[in-house]
């Protein structure tokens, strides 16, 4: 009977190395949105193109969308753009653009040079919108669904690869709600 | 002599570093806002670069989370307001002190449950020795009894 007390330690390091084991192979810098399941955060901003023009969040109802944020000073940005492109042309994906502190001549140059994946680019020079959303860094990309409800985060380069494994199961599920 | 080295050590250690980041461009009215300032950005971790509060991290994040803890200072803001409206964007994260809550409890109880099984396990021990010690006693009364007249100097019981 005592002896089986002598295995109490063998247990207690299995279970903490299936407890440590389970972490390993997370990127820790993925941090999960503090806003899933909330409504885009509220804010007015001009559009990229047009000065005159205010942005609500009223983009967002409707139909179920990417929220992308980027900037030209972002080399990450580059990356991901030309995926983006491939998303709304061939994909037909409804894309917002939040370009994040930023330098609208610098954008605007860019969009020309390398195409314009956005139908709708908000302005947020001063990462208002981009520090509620708690945008950390860029890129970042969040599906939303038809009600401007955010329902997932991706922290990074959106690719081929995160796109058909992460994204476009989501975006389908949403628009399927509709 | 010794007094001018325990300054220069005490600056180095709370001077300059800790006090770079967060500097020149807030003003507060007294010193005590200052303090609460500072203890506010220390508390708050960088989402951006994980093992840094706001107050040490360079990050253009951690400036504009600094930016707003003290905007809304300024605007009259509590302490948990403040730490709540950074929690509420960027996570519980955020806070190097986690609340209290069912994912948390474990963190907060985990030197509570060791202290505890640590005493049980003294415990058990102390208790089994004593047990042991009842049953077969070291020394008969008889063996006592032999023992003390040897200690009070009688020589007479000894064997050898």
């Amino acid at each position: 009977m005592k002896r089986v007390f002598l295995f109490i330690p063998v247990i207690f390091a299995v279970v903490l190395g299936v407890f440590l084991f389970a972490g390993i192979g997370k990127d820790p810098n993925k941090l999960e949105s503090a806003l899933i399941g909330k409504p885009v955060p509220e804010f007015r901003l001009k559009d990229l193109h047009d000065e005159e023009r205010e942005l609500t969040r009223e983009v967002f109802k409707g139909q179920v969308s990417l929220l992308n944020v980027w900037g030209t000073w972002c080399p990450a940005c580059r990356d991901e753009h030309d995926d983006l492109v491939w998303l709304a042309e061939e994909k037909g994906i409804r894309i917002v653009g939040l370009n994040y502190k930023d330098n609208r001549d610098d954008a605007l140059v860019w969009l020309d040079r390398l195409g314009d994946p956005y139908q709708v680019s908000i302005y947020d020079p001063r990462g208002r919108l981009g520090f509620d959303l708690g945008v950390y860094g860029a890129p970042e990309t969040y599906v939303i669904d038809a009600e401007g409800i955010v329902r997932h985060r991706h922290v990074g380069v959106v690719n081929e690869k995160v796109w058909e494994q992460d994204i476009e199961p989501l975006v389908n599920r949403y628009r399927e709600k509709i | 002599m010794i007094r001018a080295v325990l300054a220069a050590l005490l600056l180095m250690a709370f001077g300059p570093s800790s006090m770079a980041q967060s500097d020149d461009v807030y003003s507060f009215d007294s010193r005590t806002e200052e303090q609460r300032f500072q203890t506010l950005i220390s508390e708050l971790r960088c989402p951006k670069c994980q093992n840094q509060n706001i107050a040490d991290s360079n990050a253009p994040i951690s400036k504009d989370m600094r930016d707003e803890v003290y905007q809304m200072m300024s605007e009259g803001a509590r302490n948990e307001e403040i730490v709540d409206a950074l929690v509420s964007r960027f996570g519980e994260f955020v806070r190097y002190k986690p609340e209290v809550d069912s994912r948390t409890i474990l963190l907060w109880a985990t030197p509570v449950i060791a202290v505890v099984v640590g005493f049980l396990v003294v415990a058990i021990i102390v208790i089994r020795a004593r047990r042991n010690g009842e049953s077969e006693p070291a020394l008969t009364d008889e063996e006592r009894a032999r023992a003390s007249r040897i200690l009070a100097g009688d020589d007479s019981d000894r064997t050898s």
